[in-house]
C-alpha cells in the first residue's frame, strides 16, 4: 500500500512538472501581452518599465525556472489584470466553483442511481423507455443553451429564481495552511438566497452527469443480471430486493464510483460553461476572462491547479476503487 | 473438451434457410428495428442536405454585410423585413435573417464538427492499429499519450490549446482533433489487440505481407464495428463542443457565426424577452446533436454482440 | 412406493425470441426418488440446463413453462406463486451451477453469501447462521473454514470454488439438488474428489439429485437412472446399467460409442454425423432422422416415448436391440 502510494505520488510530481511545461511554454510563447496590457499611448520608456517589472524581458527558459522556483513556494505569479497575486485569485473563487460542482455530482447521483437501476431491472418497460430517451437528450442538450433556457423560463418568464450571481453567501474559516485565503470561504449553500441562486447553475451543470450515470447503471445492471452469480443468488432463494441491492448493486457500484470520481474532475471543468452563463463568481468564469484578455499568470495558475486536482481527484478514485472491488489489490501492483 | 462432443464434419442434412441472411442484411434490419433511430437517420440526412445547400435556399447571405439591414434588427419571428420577405424565425441584433443564419451556422457547425472527426478518426484509428500491431515500446508510449490526454475534460483541453493559439476556424478544428484523437485510438487498439490474435492475421503473416497491408487491409476492417459507433458519437460531441467553445467566445469569428455563436450573439436579449435569437439556433444545434446520437445508440446496440443472446 | 420426490409431467418450456419460437424443453417427463441420482445426458443445446431451471422456476424471459406440471412432493411447483417458489428455492431444493468462477458474486465475502442464504429461509441468529456455514464449509471438505469464511471468492481455487457453491446448495440440507454440470470445468481428481462427496451425500441424507451433463463416463460411476435428451425431448431413459449396456435409440448407442475407453483402444472412435439441429426450425417428424444412421420413412413422423420393458422408455420406431430379445 505504502509502496504503491509512494509510487503513486512520483508520478503525480512528474505529471505535474511536465504539463507546467506543457503549460508555460504554450501559454508564454503565443501572444503577445505587452501589446495587450500596455496602453498603446504608452511611449517606449513606459513600456520598457512594464516589460522589466512584469520580468518579460528575460528569456523564455530562464522565465520557467523563476516560475517554477516560485511556484514551489504557492507564487504562481500576480495578475497583469488585476495586479493580485494569481493563486490568491483562483483560491477567492474555487469555493464557489467546487459547491457547484459537488452540488451537481451529488444530484445526479440522486436522481441517476434509482432511474438507471429501474431502467436496467426493466428494459422493455415504457417507463424504461422514456428514461433512456431522456437520457439522450440529456447527453445531447448543449449546457450553455440550456442553461439560457432556464433563465429564460424561470427567471424571466416566472421570476421565481435569481439569474445571475451567488446571493448572500456566509463565510467559514478556510483551510489553515493556506496563507493567501486566511480571509475564510465564502459558500452560498449555506443560506436560502444562495441556494436560490445556486439551483439553476447545480441543475445545469448535472444534466450531463444525470444522463451518464442513468447511462452507466442501466448498462451496469442489465450486464450483471445475466451473470451466474446473480441466478446463483436467485436459486439461493433470496428476496428479489436482496438480490438487486446487494449482489447486484455492489458490482455496479464499483464502475459508478469510478466514473463518477473521475468526471468530478471534468464537472469542474466544465462548470467554465455553466459560470458564464449564470455569471457565477467561480474559478471558471475567471479563467475565460482571462483568456480573453491573455491574462498569463492566471491562466498559468489555474491550469496548475486544475492539474493539482486532477492527480488528487484520480488517486482517491483508484483508493475508493481497490475498496470497493475485492479483487484488485493494490500491494501487487506496487510492487 | 468432453467425449461426447460431436465434430461437425460436413452437415449433410443442415436444415435449409429459405432466405440467406448477409451480415449487410441483418445489420439494415436490426438497425430498421429501432423506429426513433430511422427517424433520426432521417433528420440528419435532412440537415445535412439543408447545410449543403444552405446558399441556394437561404432566403439571404446572412454573412453579406451589404444584404443585412441595421432597420430590421431584432424583430419578432413573422414579420416582413424591409427587404420584402419573411423573418419566420426573426432577425438578430444585426438585422440577420435567423432562418438564413441557422442555414449558414449548420454548415459551419457540421463541417468542423465531421471534419475533425474525420481528421480525428484517421490518427487515432492508425495509432491505435499500430499500437496493438506493434506493441512493446510504440504501444506503451501510444498508450501513455492517450491515457493523459483522456484523464483531462474534453474543454479543458481545448481551452487551453486555444488560449495557445487564439481563436479562428482552424484553431478550433485543431483543438477538437487533439481532443478526439485518443478515443478512437483506445477503441482500435481494444479491439485490434483482440483481433490480432486470431487465425487471420497469423495467415497474413505467413503469407509476408506487407506490414501496412495487414494493418489496413486485414486488422483495420474488422475493428470498423466498435470504431463506427465512436465516429458518430464523436461527430455529435464535436458539434457541441464547437458550439460550447464559440459560445465563450473563443471559438469562430463573428463575422461568420456558427451556431454557438448565434446562440450567444441573444444572450443579452435573453433577459429582455426577445428569446428567439438564442432560442432557434439551440432548438436546431439540439436536433442535430440529438439524431445523431439517436443513430449512434442503435448503431452501438446493434454492433455490440456482448448484449446479443 | 413412496411419493418421487420429484415427478415432472409433460414439462414444456419454450423461449419466445424475436427469431421465432424455441423450444428447449418440449414434452419431458421423468421421475426421481429419495436418495437417487439421475443422470440428465444431452450435447450443448439440448435442453437439459433449462429443464433445471425450470424446476427452479428461474427461466428467464422470453422463456417460460408453457406446458406440464412439476410435482415436488406432490406440489406442482409450476403452479407456485413466485414468493413460494422463494421459500423453496436454496431450502427444499437447491442447485449449483457449471462454473464455479461464475457463480460466486466476486465482490461479497464468501461469509455474507453464506449466511444470507441461511437467513433466507431460518430465523436464526447471525452467530447461528456463521455457524452452520462454516460446519458445511467443514463437511464439504475446506480446511480452516473460519479463516475462508473471511475470504473473497477470488482468493479461492475453482475446484475450492465449488466446494463452497456445494456447500451452500448444502446449507438447508435440501431434498433436491440439481447440479448443471458441476464437475466439467474442474480438473479430473478434483472432479473425482467432488463426485465422491457427493455421492456419499446423496446416499446419507437421502437428498435426491439431478446431475446435468453431457459426460457419460460420469453418469456411469454416479447415477442410477439416465435420461437422454436430443432437440428438447427425452429420447431414452432407465436404470443407468441397462441404458449404457444396451442402448435402445441410436442417439444413445452413438453417444455410448463416441466415448473413449480403454478396451476400444485403438480401433477409430464413431461419431454421430452432423449436429444438433437448430431449436429454431425443428423439422416436422423425429429430430433424430437426420443423423440417424437407419431412418425410414416412418421417421418423418414424430415418434411418441414408449415404454418398452418395466423402466425402459424409448422415443424411436426402431430401437436398436429389444430388451426382450436380449433377455431371452
Amino acid at each position: 500500500m505504502t509502496v504503491y502510494l509512494v509510487r503513486r505520488l512520483i508520478q503525480a510530481l512528474f505529471v505535474v512538472l511536465a504539463m507546467s511545461l506543457i503549460v508555460f511554454v504554450g501559454v508564454y510563447a503565443i501572444g503577445d501581452p505587452v501589446e495587450i496590457l500596455i496602453s498603446p499611448d504608452a511611449d517606449q520608456i513606459e513600456r520598457e518599465r512594464a516589460v522589466k517589472a512584469l520580468g518579460l524581458d528575460l528569456p523564455l527558459w530562464e522565465q520557467y525556472l523563476v516560475f517554477l522556483g516560485n511556484a514551489v513556494q504557492g507564487n504562481l505569479g500576480r495578475s497583469f489584470v488585476f495586479n493580485e497575486p494569481a493563486l490568491k485569485l483562483i483560491l477567492q473563487r474555487m469555493p464557489a466553483t467546487l459547491e457547484l460542482a459537488f452540488g451537481a455530482t451529488f444530484l445526479a447521483l440522486l436522481v441517476g442511481l434509482p432511474l438507471g437501476l429501474y431502467a436496467g431491472l426493466r428494459p422493455n418497460a415504457q417507463a424504461s423507455k422514456t428514461i433512456m430517451a431522456g437520457s439522450i437528450l440529456g447527453f445531447s442538450l448543449p449546457t450553455f443553451w440550456v442553461g439560457l433556457m432556464l433563465i429564460m423560463v424561470f427567471a424571466v418568464q416566472l421570476g421565481w429564481l435569481p439569474s445571475t450571481g451567488r446571493g448572500e453567501t456566509c463565510s467559514v474559516l478556510g483551510f489553515v495552511g493556506i496563507t493567501s485565503c486566511s480571509s475564510g470561504m465564502q459558500w452560498s449553500f449555506l443560506t436560502w438566497d444562495g441556494l436560490a441562486h445556486m439551483t439553476m447553475p447545480t441543475v445545469n451543470l448535472a444534466l450531463f452527469k444525470i444522463s451518464l450515470v442513468i447511462r452507466l447503471t442501466r448498462a451496469g445492471v442489465r450486464e450483471t443480471m445475466l451473470m451466474d452469480y446473480v441466478k446463483f443468488a436467485r436459486a439461493k432463494g433470496l428476496s428479489p430486493a436482496r438480490v438487486t441491492f446487494v449482489h447486484v448493486f455492489k458490482n455496479i457500484m464499483i464502475p459508478v464510483v469510478t466514473v463518477v470520481g473521475l468526471e468530478l474532475g471534468s464537472t469542474i471543468a466544465f462548470s467554465v460553461v455553466t459560470e458564464s452563463v449564470f455569471a457565477w463568481p467561480g474559478m471558471g468564469k475567471l479563467i475565460i476572462d482571462s483568456i480573453n484578455v491573455l491574462d498569463r499568470p492566471v491562466i498559468v495558475a489555474y491550469l496548475m491547479i486544475i492539474v493539482l486536482m486532477f492527480i488528487t481527484i484520480n488517486l482517491v478514485v483508484d483508493l475508493t476503487y481497490s475498496m470497493l472491488d475485492p479483487r484488485v489489490r493494490l500491494e501487487n501492483k506496487g510492487t | 473438451m468432453s467425449q461426447v462432443v460431436i465434430d461437425g464434419a460436413a452437415p449433410p442434412a443442415a436444415p435449409v434457410q429459405a432466405k440467406v441472411e448477409t451480415p449487410l442484411r441483418r445489420f439494415v434490419s436490426e438497425f430498421c428495428e429501432s423506429k426513433i433511430a430511422l427517424f433520426g437517420l432521417v433528420v440528419i440526412t435532412t440537415i445535412a442536405l439543408i447545410a449543403i445547400f444552405a446558399p441556394w435556399i437561404a432566403p439571404q447571405n446572412p454573412y453579406d454585410l451589404a444584404q443585412l439591414d441595421i432597420m430590421d434588427g431584432r424583430m419578432e419571428p413573422g414579420t416582413v423585413g424591409g427587404a420584402g420577405f419573411t423573418y419566420w424565425l426573426g432577425t438578430d441584433d444585426q438585422g440577420r435573417d435567423m432562418m438564413s443564419g441557422i442555414m449558414y451556422g449548420l454548415r459551419i457547425s457540421l463541417t468542423v464538427g465531421a471534419g475533425s472527426a474525420l481528421v480525428a478518426c484517421i490518427i487515432g484509428a492508425s495509432l491505435g492499429l499500430l499500437a496493438a500491431y506493434v506493441g512493446g515500446r510504440t504501444d506503451t508510449v501510444i498508450m501513455r499519450l492517450v491515457d493523459l490526454q483522456l484523464s483531462f475534460p474534453s474543454i479543458l483541453v481545448a481551452l487551453m490549446i486555444l488560449a495557445f493559439l487564439g481563436k479562428g476556424v482552424t484553431n478550433v478544428v485543431i483543438a477538437l482533433v487533439i481532443v478526439e484523437w485518443a478515443y478512437y485510438a483506445r477503441t482500435v487498439r481494444g479491439t485490434a489487440l483482440v483481433e490480432r490474435r486470431r487465425e487471420y492475421i497469423e495467415a497474413a503473416q505467413c503469407l509476408a505481407l506487407p506490414t501496412h497491408r495487414i494493418l489496413f487491409r486485414h486488422l483495420l476492417p474488422n475493428c470498423l464495428p466498435p470504431l463506427i459507433v465512436i465516429a458518430t458519437m464523436q461527430v455529435a460531441r464535436a458539434i457541441a463542443l464547437e458550439a460550447t467553445l464559440s459560445f465563450l467566445g473563443l471559438g469562430v469569428p463573428i463575422t461568420e457565426p456558427s451556431l454557438g455563436l448565434l446562440i450567444a450573439n441573444g444572450y443579452e436579449y435573453m433577459l429582455s424577452g426577445k428569446y428567439w435569437i438564442s432560442f432557434y439556433p439551440g432548438i436546431a444545434l439540439l436536433i442535430t446533436i440529438v439524431s445523431i446520437n439517436l443513430v449512434g445508440d442503435q448503431l452501438r446496440d446493434v454492433l455490440n454482440p456482448r448484449l446479443k443472446k | 412406493m413412496a411419493t418421487p420426490t420429484l415427478e415432472v409431467r409433460n414439462l414444456r418450456t419454450h423461449f419466445f425470441t424475436r427469431a421465432g419460437v424455441v423450444k428447449a424443453v418440449d414434452d419431458v417427463s421423468f421421475s426421481i426418488e429419495r436418495g437417487k441420482v439421475l443422470g440428465l445426458v444431452g450435447e450443448s443445446g439440448s435442453g437439459k440446463t433449462v429443464t433445471g431451471f425450470s424446476v427452479l422456476g428461474l427461466v428467464d424471459p422470453p422463456g417460460r413453462i408453457v406446458g406440464g406440471s412439476i410435482l415436488f412432493q406432490g406440489r406442482d411447483l409450476a403452479k407456485m406463486s413466485e414468493a413460494e417458489m422463494r421459500d423453496l428455492r436454496g431450502n427444499r431444493i437447491a442447485m449449483i451451477f457449471q462454473d464455479p468462477m461464475m457463480t460466486l458474486n466476486p465482490v461479497l465475502r464468501v461469509d455474507t453469501q453464506m449466511i444470507e442464504t441461511v437467513l433466507a429461509h431460518k430465523k436464526v441468529s447471525r452467530e447461528e447462521a456463521r455457524q452452520r456455514a462454516r460446519d458445511t464449509l467443514g463437511m464439504v471438505g475446506i480446511p480452516s473454514p473460519d479463516e475462508r469464511l473471511k475470504s473473497y471468492p477470488h482468493q479461492f481455487s475453482g475446484g475450492m470454488r465449488q466446494r463452497v457453491a456445494i456447500a451452500i446448495a448444502l446449507l438447508h440440507e435440501p431434498d433436491l439438488i440439481v447440479a448443471d454440470e458441476p464437475t466439467t470445468a474442474l480438473d479430473v481428481t478434483i472432479q473425482g474428489q467432488i463426485l465422491a462427496e457427493v455421492q456419499k451425500l446423496a446416499s446419507t441424507t437421502g437428498t435426491a439429485l439431478i446431475w446435468i451433463t453431457h459426460d457419460l463416463s460420469v453418469v456411469a460411476g454416479l447415477a442410477d437412472d439416465i435420461a437422454v435428451m436430443y432437440a428438447g425431448r427425452i429420447v431414452e431413459q432407465g436404470a443407468v446399467s441397462e441404458v449404457l449396456d444396451a442402448p435402445l435409440h441410436p442417439y444413445t448407442y452413438g453417444l455410448i460409442g463416441s466415448v473413449p475407453s480403454r478396451n476400444k483402444r485403438g480401433e477409430p472412435l464413431r461419431q454421430i454425423p452432423g449436429m444438433t439441429p437448430s431449436l429454431l426450425n425443428i423439422q416436422p417428424g423425429c429430430a433424430f432422422r437426420t443423423r440417424c444412421p437407419r431412418p425410414t420413412q416412418a421417421c418423418l413422423v414424430e415418434p411418441e416415448i414408449r415404454e418398452l420393458a418395466p423402466g425402459r422408455d424409448v422415443r424411436c420406431f426402431h430401437p436398436m436391440s429389444e430388451p426382450a430379445e436380449r433377455a431371452a
